[in-house]
């Protein structure tokens, strides 16, 4: 049985597809055998921030509409053992997503597998529906920022009501909220929300936090998902998230700023 | 924070603004939530109550509302309004 964690937000471009491309990679290293799929149909991303564009043969929507299957459509990495990529469809429209064939696969998927990474679109919409639908998990990806908060909120209120364990009753989707683009400086300043203080508004217990890095967009650049950036803030932040997802006790680190100079302290820069 | 600084008016942080602003919004987006589930079962079952036992009202007649006054003091207030002639 897999465990199928859907990583989500509300709002567009706070992260999601870096996430899911490195929270995957991550589970994949530590040995766990792992499948991302991307539910942005007709928007699909996550094959280039995996640099895997150019194997894309079959996608989602053809494996749901029985035109293709599993094993001809995931494309297996070359630098992980054991991680997989279910791309989107380029062309379809979202409807293409019925909860039936969504479910289909994911059993399907479920038998092999350890872990089953939901790559959600932006919105409320269709697509990011079915991705929740079946979670047993949710990373509700956050900005510190008040309408990426406020959408946050928004896709918990739906978690909570919208998904198959809401509906069926089961117990609650897993809410787990990861923090990007975080920057202690600004955060120290007051120009900027803390973790504490997105935790306190969300009520929703921390998982990580992702300082804003220059490495992110090196890494989208060459195709590469940033934990394997080992060297980097962002990197590092991702694989503390990775141990504290897997049950262990992680110190946060990258939330403070680095101790400047005294020039710097009295001049400012 | 530079030596300038210390010489400026204080003021109130921009991240303690949107941090209330924030805390209003997710109160009233879980009031709602919560309205929409229990409240409206509650309406729905007061109102079969009223219907059964007393007299046949429509469906708008009847509202229910929660307001947290305090921290420690909610009231619930039902409103039921009556067909004038019975």
């Amino acid at each position: 049985m897999a465990r199928i964690i859907v990583v989500t937000s509300g709002k567009g471009g706070v992260g999601k597809t870096t996430s899911s491309a490195a929270i995957g990679t991550g589970l994949a290293l530590k040995g766990f055998k792992t499948v991302i799929i991307d539910f942005d149909i007709g928007l699909r991303n996550l094959d280039l921030i995996m640099g895997v564009e150019r194997r894309v043969v079959y996608d989602f929507v053809n494996v749901i509409n029985g035109d293709s299957n599993l094993n001809q459509t995931m494309i297996k990495d070359k630098r992980v053992d054991g991680l997989y990529i279910l791309p989107a469809s380029q062309t379809r429209d979202k409807d293409a997503l019925t909860r039936e064939g969504v479910e289909r696969v994911l059993n399907e998927l479920s038998e092999t597998f350890d872990y089953i990474i939901c790559d959600s679109p932006a919105g409320i919409e269709q697509g990011a529906l079915m991705a929740l639908y079946f979670a047993d998990e949710a990373i509700v990806v956050t900005n510190p920022e008040v309408s990426s908060v406020r959408d946050s909120d928004r896709i918990l209120g739906i978690l909570a009501s919208k998904s198959k364990r809401a509906e069926e009753g089961k117990d609650a989707v897993k809410e787990h909220l990861l923090l990007t683009r975080y920057n202690p400086g600004r955060v120290q300043r007051g120009d900027m929300l803390s973790v504490e203080d997105v935790c306190e508004i969300l009520a929703v217990k921390m998982i990580g936090v992702i300082p804003e890095s220059q490495a992110v967009l090196r890494a989208s650049n060459v195709g590469e998902p940033v934990i394997l950036d080992e060297q980097s803030d962002a990197g590092q932040a991702y694989l503390d998230t990775i141990e504290r997802l897997l049950g262990n006790q992680v110190e946060y680190r990258f939330i403070e700023e680095e101790k400047k100079g005294i020039f710097k302290r009295l001049f400012g820069g | 924070m530079s030596l300038l600084n210390y010489f400026r008016p204080k003021r109130t942080s921009a991240a303690s603004h949107a941090k209330e602003r924030l805390q209003i919004i997710v109160a009233q987006r879980r009031r709602g939530d919560e309205r929409s589930d229990t409240l409206s079962a509650m309406e729905k079952d007061i109102l079969e109550v009223i219907r059964k036992y007393y007299i046949n009202i429509d469906s708008d007649a009847i509202s229910v509302q929660l307001e947290q006054n305090e921290d420690d003091l909610s009231v619930l207030e039902l409103n039921v309004t009556l067909p004038e002639d019975k």
